[in-house]
């Protein structure tokens, strides 16, 4: 067995104490359900001399009903149980999908939403372990200067991965940081109190795979709001994998679609994952399908002028294992798996 | 002879209640009493709670850890190795180099091409150049970055046409430079009957090319040894092998170790499929270490070096002619075979062999000729796994033969009955067929996939696909030259009851020791828990030659009745001594001994053993079991020649999405010809599991190297295996066709089972949605490219069918 290397474990059973934590100390990394977090340090991707355990700290693991009928997910809560959960069905169908469809059972128990967010990106050249890296010179996301996914690559290419974070595209979700300031940061004159941040999910990525977020390492995730559903709204998430459990998206799309009360679509929004290290929102959704009832003839041409359009915005990079060519293929099947099973 | 569903309605070993084996089983109506029952694994119940022990569970006191230095480089010769800043570490015992261990080695004697640990030259990436003992594995792994090793890179084969070609320079020698035929690891081409004539007589000749990608056996169990030398120099080697008597022979000349001085144990196994049947490096070097140093070392590899270590089904290009008469009679077949054996020989003789040997059943064809070279690759070294050798042409082979049927518009089973070899005959090549219950597994399959109303029927995207198979159960064809027996077994029996085996052979889960158990209850009429058998221990076992071929229960199983027979005839002569009658008159079974012409003289087993230990001293039998001398009067003619052959048909069912050309297999009916089920339950085992096998491979699992020579991604969750919910549902149907010389009539069930399962699949995707699949594996990729192909051609012509 690859061994784990060394680190000190902090077990905090408060936010704050996790925030002291992860702001005094360095190279510290938070750990939720550790299913990402523990085969990247084994493969030597991540390092870490001091690990703040998530898993005692309640108040992370609630799912609330809000006023107005949204929601408010904890970050650790299992994503077994998102899936499972009524109220999430109720308010991001998606979500309790994508959350369902994540690797397998026993990492569905152990693994967080919180965790799914927060995911690395992942790519062929990268999610190795340490000798085989070494073999092959390195790349661009950890200790080496190339891109093997792109020919003379500047920018790291690997995947955005994470199977919820397309459905909390598509339903406006808000993420909830919390931080108190580091020894670096209260140097440079950063006041002492403690910050509360919400980052749209939309506006949480950005387009280097080294590291996709734009939250700092010592910035905790604490929960994941969700804004009530509109009437006759409806999502749905599918996801390409050849198996029918454990992998990662070889591709992923969420989709939703509110409809008035005539029945025409008012609202629609597509996201595709799994592409490069950013969710791809496809921005001909609206254009395309809002104004459209399904079942009609001119809705079907509208999602397959869609899918067309998004295939070509769309395009996999031979970053994650499998066939570039089929997943490429599959955008347009994907994205109209995802808009028909909104209905 | 009929076959029997071991799920569903018929199963013998329903799911709650009590077992009632003797309502369905031929066996017991032909009188067995143990034979045919589905006795649990004699591990079963250790293995479900944990309580087993492996190779890794092993811990003595003082006992270092031991990791290997791996070459970053896919072809080099090494310049220098400078180990002192590694030795220089807290808690580093030593540090070996191949230096230490200069001899050579490999499991055929005729081509030992393999260093423990590199000494000129690294030929993959993964391959063995030093190792560490350490105190604990963390300081070995720490050790191991502190050994320096300059290089000299030289350019890589990686393609096996390049390798044939055999362009040699100075930048890119050879891989083993001191081997004859440059790149080439071995050629062999042998021809049977006229094929001229066969050509000319057949009213359709087809040739197609067909590929054949690499797998590997992705055991659960990573390999793991663990070595002693006692303060008397005794070497005890424990080590997750299947092949014990091979890694003593290797590890005994490497070392210079006397076999008499190292004693080899074969722990529980955790899965083995032919990937633990070469020695390894970890053995050479554990022993090594413990020699060095004076403690016990262990090394356990990880899932990435098991991926290295590989020796896993060889990656083949395939080109077949075949002809067929419009009446459905096979007339000749070709084949021209290029192996990519990566970068050691280890089998790859013996593969190059079965490549053309094995294919000349279960159909009768009066001309063939078959031409297969093996080559040198710097990849990880391809070797056995289930089935060595034979799945790769026989895919070829059954899809061809598919597309025969098709040409000559006859039913795929009809044209595979109407070239049944049939029994007791001889192959073209010049093996002995004796048993053959081939006809009755492709009646089952037939009728338990409702063939004849749904191939050919079902609506587009459904499919049913047929193939069938031939097998070895051993071979005669030792790997080094003896007269020796192949399989030896010793029985201990006393006044306590307990009967106690020793045997070679080694269980890798196969249940070759709940073989041996059952026979023993069935030979004495004891009861199984009055039956403990001591396997795989070289101090302790006569010698076996161990679990490969598929021969352990055919070979084993002779020899332990052997040894039975000779223990009952002790007993017997004790207790007619005690009785005064003639030996001949002492029954012995059933848990009872008695005087068959008085019935009044009746005593316990137990007491029979007594007797017999008071009146002919301490009790003991030793049995054994040899193969007669078979196969065809040629240089290679007994590679292949096997006591006895088993028999499969599959048939698949498929569904193919043809929008994301994605495939699902919901049915896989498998009928196996295993002579005799000695225990039902473990031959339905070894059927499930070999569908299961052959069906994941054509699917998902890909052992590819990528253009930098490294592997593509040597862990399980880049090498897909099925999961639960990928798997089909799998229906074992046994078929009994009772060898005249398997024990009880048995033959094997471990191998034979998968090797339908790709081709059959290949032809059910071509009822589903009419394309020919002959490159694996399926992926969606190829799926779709053949049917935009198909949707091309459609436009042009009309296929026949």
């Amino acid at each position: 067995m690859l061994r784990l290397p060394a680190f000190e474990l902090h077990k905090p059973t408060t936010i704050d104490e996790a925030l002291e934590l992860s702001a005094r100390l360095d190279g510290c990394r938070f750990i939720a359900g550790g299913t990402d977090l523990l085969p990247n340090l084994k493969h030597e991707m991540i390092e870490a001399s001091h690990v703040v355990a998530l898993g005692d700290i309640a108040e992370l693991r609630d799912i609330k009903v809000l006023a107005g009928g949204g929601l408010t997910i904890g970050a650790m809560t299992p994503l077994a149980e998102v899936a499972a959960s009524d109220d999430v069905r109720r308010v991001a169908p998606a979500l309790a999908e994508a959350a369902g469809l994540v690797a397998g059972p026993q990492h569905r128990n152990q693994g967080t939403l919180g965790g799914n967010v927060m995911l690395d990106t992942r790519c062929q050249w990268i999610n190795q372990s340490y000798f085989w890296r070494n073999a092959l010179g390195f790349c661009l996301k950890k200790d080496g200067t190339l891109c093997h996914v792109i020919d003379k690559g500047k920018r790291c290419v690997a995947a955005v991965s994470n199977d919820t974070i397309a459905p909390m595209y598509v339903h406006g979700a808000k993420l909830s940081f919390q931080s108190q300031p580091t020894k670096e940061m209260l140097a440079a004159g950063a006041p002492s109190e403690k910050q509360v941040r919400p980052v749209p999910a939309d506006a949480l990525f950005k387009a280097d795979g080294a590291y996709n977020k734009k939250v700092a390492l010592h910035e905790l995730l604490t929960h994941i709001e969700l804004p009530a559903a509109a009437p006759r709204s409806s999502s749905h998430y599918e996801k390409l994998r050849l198996r029918g459990s454990i992998d990662f998206p070889q591709l992923g799309v969420a989709a939703r679609l509110d409809l008035d009360e005539a029945g025409a679509i008012a609202h629609a929004d597509v996201v595709v994952i799994a592409l490069a290290a950013r969710p791809m929102r496809l921005k001909k959704a609206p254009e395309c399908l809002v104004g459209e009832t399904p079942g009609t003839d001119a809705f079907e041409a509208a999602l397959e002028k869609l899918a067309d359009l998004g295939s070509r915005s769309a395009k996999p990079l031979p970053n994650i294992p499998g066939d570039t060519d089929w997943r490429a293929r599959m955008v347009p099947v994907y994205i109209k798996k995802a808009v028909r099973g909104c209905l | 002879m009929a076959a029997r569903d071991q799920h569903g309605s018929g199963a013998p070993w329903p799911e709650e209640g009590p077992r009632d084996l003797a309502a369905t089983n031929a066996s017991s109506e032909a009188g067995f009493r143990a034979v045919g029952q589905s006795l649990r694994k004699i591990e079963g119940l250790d293995k479900a709670v944990g309580s087993a022990v492996y190779a890794d569970d092993i811990k003595l006191p003082g006992m270092l850890h031991a990791k290997t230095l791996r070459s970053p480089h896919s072809h080099a010769r090494i310049v220098s190795i400078d180990t002192k800043r590694a030795l220089a570490l807290e808690g580093v015992f030593a540090v070996i180099t191949g230096a230490d261990l200069p001899t050579k080695y490999g499991v055929i004697p005729w081509t030992q091409d393999e260093h423990a640990l590199a000494l000129d030259k690294v030929r993959f990436i993964g391959d063995e150049v030093a190792a560490v003992a350490a105190i604990d594995e963390d300081t070995a792994n720490a050790a191991l970055r502190l050994i320096d090793v300059e290089y000299e890179v030289l350019g890589s084969w990686l393609e096996p046409t390049e390798s044939l070609a055999n362009q040699l320079s100075d930048a890119r020698p050879a891989i083993h430079e001191d081997h004859r035929h440059g790149n080439v690891s071995k050629r062999v081409e042998l021809e049977f009957g006229d094929l001229d004539a066969a050509f000319a007589s057949a009213d359709v000749v087809m040739e197609n090319d067909f590929v054949f990608h690499g797998s590997t056996h992705a055991a659960i169990e990573p390999h793991c040894a663990v070595a002693r030398e006692s303060a008397g120099g005794l070497l005890t080697l424990w080590s997750s092998t299947q092949i014990t008597h091979y890694v003593q022979r290797e590890v005994s000349r490497v070392l210079g170790v006397p076999q008499s001085r190292l004693r080899v144990i074969q722990p529980n196994l955790g899965g083995a499929f032919g990937g633990k049947s070469d020695p390894f490096s970890l053995e050479f070097v554990v022993c090594k270490l413990a020699q060095v140093t004076g403690r016990p070392v262990k090394m356990l590899w990880t899932r990435e070096e098991v991926f290295y270590a590989h020796r896993g089904r060889h990656p083949m290009n395939l080109r077949y002619k075949s002809g067929i008469t419009r009446d459905g009679k096979l007339t000749g077949v070709d084949a021209k075979i290029l192996i990519d054996g990566g970068s050691y020989s280890s089998f790859g003789l013996v593969t190059t062999y079965y490549s053309g040997q094995l294919l000349t059943g279960p159909y009768d064809f009066p001309a063939y000729h078959f031409d297969s070279t093996r080559v040198f690759t710097n990849k990880p070294p391809c070797g056995p796994k289930r089935g060595h050798g034979s799945v790769q042409p026989r895919f070829a082979f059954e899809v061809q033969l598919d597309e025969l049927s098709c040409a000559i518009g006859m039913d795929p089973i009809d044209v595979r009955r109407k070239n049944d070899i049939g029994g007791n005959t001889e192959t073209v090549n010049g093996q002995r067929i004796t048993s053959n219950g081939f006809a009755a597994c492709l009646d089952a399959v037939e009728e338990r996939s409702g063939w004849k109303d749904r191939h050919g029927k079902l609506p587009s995207g459904h499919g049913l696909g047929v193939a069938g198979s031939m097998y070895i159960s051993g071979t005669n064809y030792a790997i080094y030259p003896n007269d020796m027996p192949q399989a030896g077994i010793q029985l201990k029996v006393d006044r306590s009851g307990l009967i106690t085996a020793f045997t070679g052979g080694n269980d890798i889960g196969q249940g070759s020791s709940s073989v041996v158990r059952t026979i023993i209850c069935e030979e004495l009429g004891v009861d199984s828990d009055d039956v403990r058998v001591v396997a795989a221990d070289t101090d302790l076992c006569p010698v076996d030659l161990g679990a490969y071929s598929s021969r352990v229960t055919f070979m084993v199983g002779n020899a332990t009745i052997d040894a039975c027979r000779n223990l009952r005839k002790l007993i017997q002569r004790g207790v007619a001594d005690e009785w005064e009658v003639e030996p001949s008159r002492v029954f012995l079974g059933r848990g009872e001994v008695f005087d068959t012409e008085d019935r009044e003289k009746l005593i316990t087993t137990r007491r029979a053993f007594e007797i017999a230990e008071a009146r002919c001293d301490t009790l003991g039998s030793t049995g054994s079991y040899n193969t007669p001398k078979l196969g065809g009067d040629y240089r290679g003619g007994s590679i292949g020649a096997s006591p006895a052959y088993s028999f499969t048909a599959h048939v698949v069912e498929v569904e193919v999405d043809e929008e994301t050309g994605m495939i699902r297999v919901p049915n896989v009916w498998v009928a196996h010809d295993c002579g005799r089920a000695l225990n039902p339950m473990l031959v339905a085992g070894q059927m499930e599991g070999s569908a299961y096998m052959g069906i994941v491979e054509a699917l998902f699992e890909d052992h590819k190297v990528n253009r930098f020579g490294l592997h593509a991604g040597p862990s399980l969750l880049d090498y897909p295996l099925a999961t639960a919910v990928d798997c089909p549902e799998l229906h074992a149907l046994i078929v009994e066709s009772i060898d005249p010389e398997g024990p009880y009539g048995g033959k094997e069930a471990g191998e034979g089972p998968l090797h339908p399962a790709l081709p059959a699949l290949s032809n059910a995707i071509f009822d589903a949605v009419g394309i020919r699949l002959r490159e694996l594996p399926f992926t969606p990729g190829k799926v779709l490219a053949a049917l935009d192909e198909k949707r091309a051609k459609r436009s042009e012509e009309t296929p026949s069918c």
